[in-house]
């Protein structure tokens, strides 16, 4: 197979018109324009593609909508406060049991912020985000190749669970270049029952998320839930990287994993024995795991593009056996290795006393 | 082996192409590579650079804090980063358009008069496969035929006349610098 | 012998509407269901009920439908129509729907002139969170949150959708009709038979606008209601087709999907 240089934005196009997505809707917005452009693009040359540029990312979602209940496999893509307007439509797939795939390469924030990398919508991508008692998948991938894979892995989740699936990276993700190889996707396996096109000349079907009776909507819920507690126990993914002799291990996810790395990189070249736990999949977070570690490493730094959301994880799987730092650099700053070290060497020192 | 490069000039320069092609020939000889364009906002102002990581290890951050060689095309480029390169590192700048020199003793500096000789090659625009021929000469991160294969890669194979223009033009750039 | 001369259209479930008394929703449903059996698209139709009164549409039309967001019908429609471009898709729309918050979507569709047909019910208030004001209710017209009337100073003016829609070059046809008669009805129907042989015959986009009576919260009885729309309702938005380009042959671009 052959290695091609793509940009993460344009990887995530060119995955997911490989997954078979024959429908994207988005609207424009920075850092992650170019994956509309080459949706638009190449798109309509996949057989039955549609591309539209919406008038709004509220539009996108709910065209993305229609389009999956009939079956097709659908994507829409924006930045932070661009998702901030699709929650509408994210709460509505959840609660319609539609499979999609929503891509957010996040910028600083709040309000309109500023079009640098950051990472301050995980709270937003993983407690639901919008209105409503449901979760999201959410994929943080940290390198090109996991974007591709994981755009892959999230259509093939979306359909297997029939939920929406996020796709959390920032702005450095989707504009940066490595080397890619397009694995070859699954066959699509997704139940006919589930697609409106016609009633035929049998009984019609409807797919609705409004359901007035309270009785009927607790047991809506409680479906929801028990279909979320297979996912947990199901498709929870991380890494672990050096962590078999670590004394101090770093927690981070995308971006920031990939800084962590290179800091790693040189404190182990000094000597310092640490390592990272990165979560790839940021809902469900692997907690069973992260806590598994608790019992040989004391003391965990969380580092994050933002003021601190994942940390709340971290501390939740943790329960307190071991202590925990955190280290922020949020509002769109993205910091070098060398710095990151630096930070983490002090804590490092401070854990040998 | 980790090496970092900034290129950078104007809107128009060909600076963005110029670490594509660094990093799709370096891609090609089988080293990791990372390349970072900047975007939005900041390209408004008619300046655009990108930052080029190769190694023959796994990337982490594809951002260069201490970049080991500016390639600077127009004035501004120079000031912005010439503090920013490693010691020991290497600039190599447009000496057609840019007057002033680095006063740091602690880098090496390369003036190619690139602009002047994509004149005298009687196409203006390769003024940055000539840099790049130079570049890599005295870098040596990748030979001159792998890069220029790339260089055809990228650019399509239906440009003929294109294609040896830009051969001449690396191979001027690559001929520049004496070893 | 006797010969039934009248019985449940097949598109309509064996379901008793919710709808009030006096409820133009009722008669729109029905004529819709009607025109589904008679034009014999019910295996392929696709429907949108919007949110307000007719949320419930789906427990109603006996064809296959999928709920949207509030305003959303229309993108939606638009997600359905392109992805599986043989069926026909309406999207049921009530004013807050169309004209306030689901404006964008609505107007954004039918410039794109997708092959699409919106029902549109005017009833110049919200019927279903207790009858607030609506983007089409009347000047001086008092709903609860209008307590001594519209003022067009306060609130603004009624936001006549034909007229406005009429004029993008995206819609085939247009017509405003209301239900509030024998003959109102009879009318209704035509228009909304022509709408969907529009999109049968791959024209475009089409908007039937229903002035639809709304006794409990215009606090009128039935027949008062519909005397309301015949003295003031229709004067402001006057009947009659606004938009028909039925005449002029598939349009270019229109099979875009």
């Amino acid at each position: 197979m052959n290695k091609v240089l793509m940009s993460g934005n344009n990887i995530i196009g060119e995955a997911a018109i490989r997954s078979g997505c024959r429908f994207y809707a988005g609207y424009p917005i920075t850092p992650q324009n170019e994956l509309t452009e080459y949706m638009a693009e190449h798109m309509r040359e996949a057989p039955g593609g549609v591309f539209i540029q919406s008038e709004s990312e509220i539009a996108a979602i709910h065209m993305i909508i229609g389009a999956s209940a009939t079956g097709a496999r659908v994507m829409t893509s924006s930045s932070s406060p661009g998702i901030s307007l699709k929650q509408e439509g994210i709460s509505s797939m959840a609660a319609c049991e539609l499979p999609g795939v929503i891509v957010n390469i996040m910028r600083g924030g709040p309000g309109l912020g500023n079009i640098r990398p950051a990472q301050g919508d995980y709270f937003q991508a993983t407690r639901g985000g919008g209105h409503g008692d449901y979760r999201t998948i959410v994929f943080g991938p940290a390198t090109c190749q996991e974007l591709a894979d994981l755009t892959m892995s999230a259509y093939d989740l979306a359909d297997k669970y029939r939920t929406p699936v996020m796709i959390l990276a920032d702005g450095m993700m989707g504009q940066m270049m490595e080397p890619v190889i397009f694995k070859k996707p699954k066959p699509r396996h997704y139940n006919e029952n589930f697609i409106l096109k016609g009633a035929g000349s049998g009984k019609s079907k409807f797919i609705r998320g409004l359901i007035l009776d309270a009785i009927d909507m607790e047991e809506h819920n409680w479906k929801l839930e028990r279909k979320y507690q297979v996912i947990k126990a199901r498709e929870t993914l991380h890494e672990e990287h050096r962590t078999e002799d670590a004394k101090l291990v770093i927690v981070a996810y995308g971006t920031a994993a990939r800084i962590a790395k290179g800091a790693i990189k040189r404190l182990r070249d000094n000597g310092m024995q640490v390592g990272l736990f990165r979560p790839i999949t940021l809902w469900p977070f692997p907690e069973a795991e992260l806590r598994a570690l608790s019992a040989r490493v004391k003391k965990f730094l969380v580092f994050e593009m933002s003021t601190g959301q994942m940390l709340d994880d971290v501390r939740l799987a943790l329960q307190g056996y071991a202590d925990i730092e955190f280290h922020g650099r949020p509002g769109g700053v993205v910091p070098t290795p060398s710095e990151l070290a630096n930070v983490i060497a002090r804590h490092y020192k401070e854990t040998g006393k | 082996m980790m090496i970092k490069t900034i290129f950078s000039g104007f809107g128009g320069q060909g600076v963005l192409m110029m670490g594509y092609s660094f990093a799709h020939s370096a891609m090609n000889k089988g080293y990791q590579t990372t390349y970072l364009p900047s975007y939005g906002a900041e390209m408004r102002g008619g300046t655009a650079n990108c930052t080029v990581a190769v190694a023959d290890e796994e990337i982490a951050s594809p951002v260069a804090s201490e970049p080991d060689h500016l390639i600077a095309m127009n004035s501004p480029s120079l000031f912005n980063f010439q503090n920013k390169i490693t010691s020991g590192g290497a600039i190599f700048l447009n000496s057609s358009i840019i007057e002033s020199r680095p006063s740091r003793k602690d880098i090496k500096v390369y003036a190619i008069p690139c602009g002047d000789m994509a004149q005298e090659l009687g196409n203006t625009r390769v003024a940055n496969v000539i840099m790049m021929g130079a570049f890599l000469k005295e870098t040596g991160i990748v030979s001159a035929d792998i890069y220029l294969k790339s260089l055809e890669t990228i650019m399509g194979s239906k440009k003929k006349s294109a294609a040896e223009i830009n051969r001449k033009a690396f191979a001027a750039g690559f001929d520049f610098i004496k070893k | 012998m006797s010969k039934k001369v009248f019985s449940r259209p097949r598109s309509l479930k064996e379901a008793v509407f919710h709808y009030c008394p006096g409820c133009g929703h009722s008669i729109a449903h029905r004529l819709v269901a009607e025109v589904i059996d008679e034009l014999d698209i019910r295996s392929r139709v696709i429907g949108i009920p919007p949110a307000g009164c007719a949320v419930l549409a789906y427990n109603y039309f006996d064809v296959d439908m999928i709920e949207a967001q509030h305003g959303r019908g229309p993108a939606t429609a638009t997600g359905i129509k392109r992805a599986r471009p043989d069926s026909i898709v309406f999207s049921y729309q009530g004013d807050g729907d169309l004209a306030a918050i689901g404006i964008a979507e609505s107007l954004h569709a039918a410039n794109r002139g997708e092959n699409i047909t919106v029902i549109f019910i005017n009833n110049a208030c919200y019927g279903m969170t207790g009858g607030q004001m609506a983007p089409t209710t009347m000047l001086q017209q008092r709903t609860t949150t209008t307590p001594s009337g519209r003022n067009n100073i306060l609130d603004g003016y009624p936001v006549k959708v034909s007229e406005i829609f009429s004029r993008l070059p995206g819609v085939t046809y247009l017509e405003r009709v209301t239900v509030n008669s024998p003959a109102g009805v009879n009318k209704t129907k035509k228009a909304i038979k022509k709408a969907f042989r529009c999109q049968i015959d791959g024209l475009g986009f089409s908007l039937i606008e229903i002035l639809s009576p709304c006794p409990t919260n215009w606090k009128l009885s039935p027949v008062d209601s519909c005397k309301w729309i015949d003295d003031v309702m229709s004067k402001e938005f006057p009947l009659g087709v606004f938009k028909d380009n039925t005449g002029a042959g598939k349009k270019t671009g229109e099979a875009a999907p």
